[in-house]
């Protein structure tokens, strides 16, 4: 549910964005780590909700997820790290250190433009 | 026609930027300060009362206390005489570093050695938000299953602490099946530097060594 923080968040950068560009936004890119615990359905359904009767209603959210990466102390590969199954792919080791998450950001938004 | 803008910013910046000035802040006064993680209902606030009674002639404990609605745990934290700042989230499910960054104004900072921040009963969303503590204690209740580290994997990935409380329950005969075992096997593999301790916040089993622990954890922060 902390995705309606998130919502909001966007639309106040979206709709700012949106005034210096004189335009309308149709889409927005955001992506997102794993431990940032976002919900596809519920970040849109949220922004969808707050976003009505403004200039940011009917945007399309597009949201890249950025697997967590695990090193292996085993046999040194770096691998998208299970978070439901840890084990490296490569040796099967469990045996590693996590590496940093990527954060989450708004990456690009599209505008329509006249 | 269309244009695409590269904007490349962090979407919780604002929150970000408060959780810096607190965490700055905190460092500046040499308090440790740490953000417990639970499920609803897991003895958080039990704990903390424990806590804060047992530890009162060592450590000075302050709380800032959150919750959705009601400050009954509040209330049970004040009948300590802990200094204790209520944020009432109003049916939000985390606490934000700027809800924080306000109670800590209205906290008797200089008098504490430890700031406890009681996050709203939830064990997904307050892990996406930093507060600007030092550390994250997640609580997991034996009643829960010994499934949540593998369901629930970012909060025991971040944490320093587990505490897996009500381990009274598993020695009264009723039915739970929790292994200890698994909960700590599966916590490892996410977070191999945490620190695991069972307790009961009832009968105060297992408390000494969460002691000793907060005992040192103090010490550092204030450089002794």
């Amino acid at each position: 549910m902390h995705e309606t923080m998130v919502a909001e968040s966007l639309l106040t950068t979206i709709s700012a964005e949106s005034i210096k560009q004189n335009a309308k936004p149709v889409s927005v890119k955001i992506s997102c780590g794993t431990l940032n615990a976002i919900n596809d359905e519920i970040l849109c359904f949220a922004f969808e909700a707050i976003a009505k009767g403004t200039p940011c209603e009917g945007m399309k959210l597009e949201i890249e997820h950025k697997p967590i990466q695990g090193k292996c102390k085993n046999c040194d590969e770096t691998f998208d790290f299970e978070l439901y199954r840890p084990k490296c792919p490569e040796c099967g080791g469990e045996e590693f250190d996590l590496l940093s998450d990527a954060p989450l950001m708004l990456e690009e938004i599209e505008f329509e433009t006249e | 026609m269309k244009k695409r803008v590269d904007v490349g910013k962090k979407i919780l910046i604002a929150n970000e930027e408060y959780a810096l000035k607190n965490s700055q802040f905190l460092a500046e006064q040499k308090k440790l300060c740490l953000n417990m993680i639970s499920s609803p209902g897991s003895g958080k606030t039990t704990i903390l009362v424990r806590t804060i009674s047992e530890l009162k002639d060592m450590i000075k404990i302050g709380v800032i206390e959150g919750d959705i609605q009601t400050d009954l745990d509040a209330e049970k934290i004040r009948a300590t005489k802990a200094a204790v700042v209520q944020i009432e989230t109003g049916g939000s499910c985390h606490l934000s570093a700027a809800q924080v960054s306000g109670a800590l104004e209205n906290l008797p900072v200089s008098d504490l050695d430890l700031i406890f921040i009681e996050n709203v009963g939830n064990l997904i969303c307050p892990s996406a938000f930093e507060l600007g503590e030092w550390g994250k204690i997640v609580v997991l209740s034996v009643a829960e299953g010994d499934d949540k580290p593998a369901k629930y994997p970012a909060i025991f990935a971040k944490s320093k602490v587990l505490l897996i409380n009500k381990i009274d329950l598993l020695e009264s005969g009723a039915q739970i099946d929790f292994c200890l075992e698994r909960v700590k096997a599966d916590t490892r593999k996410l977070n191999k530097g945490i620190e695991i301790f069972a307790i009961s916040a009832k009968t105060g089993a297992g408390f000494a060594s969460w002691y000793d622990w907060l005992k040192e954890s103090v010490k550092y922060i204030r450089g002794d």
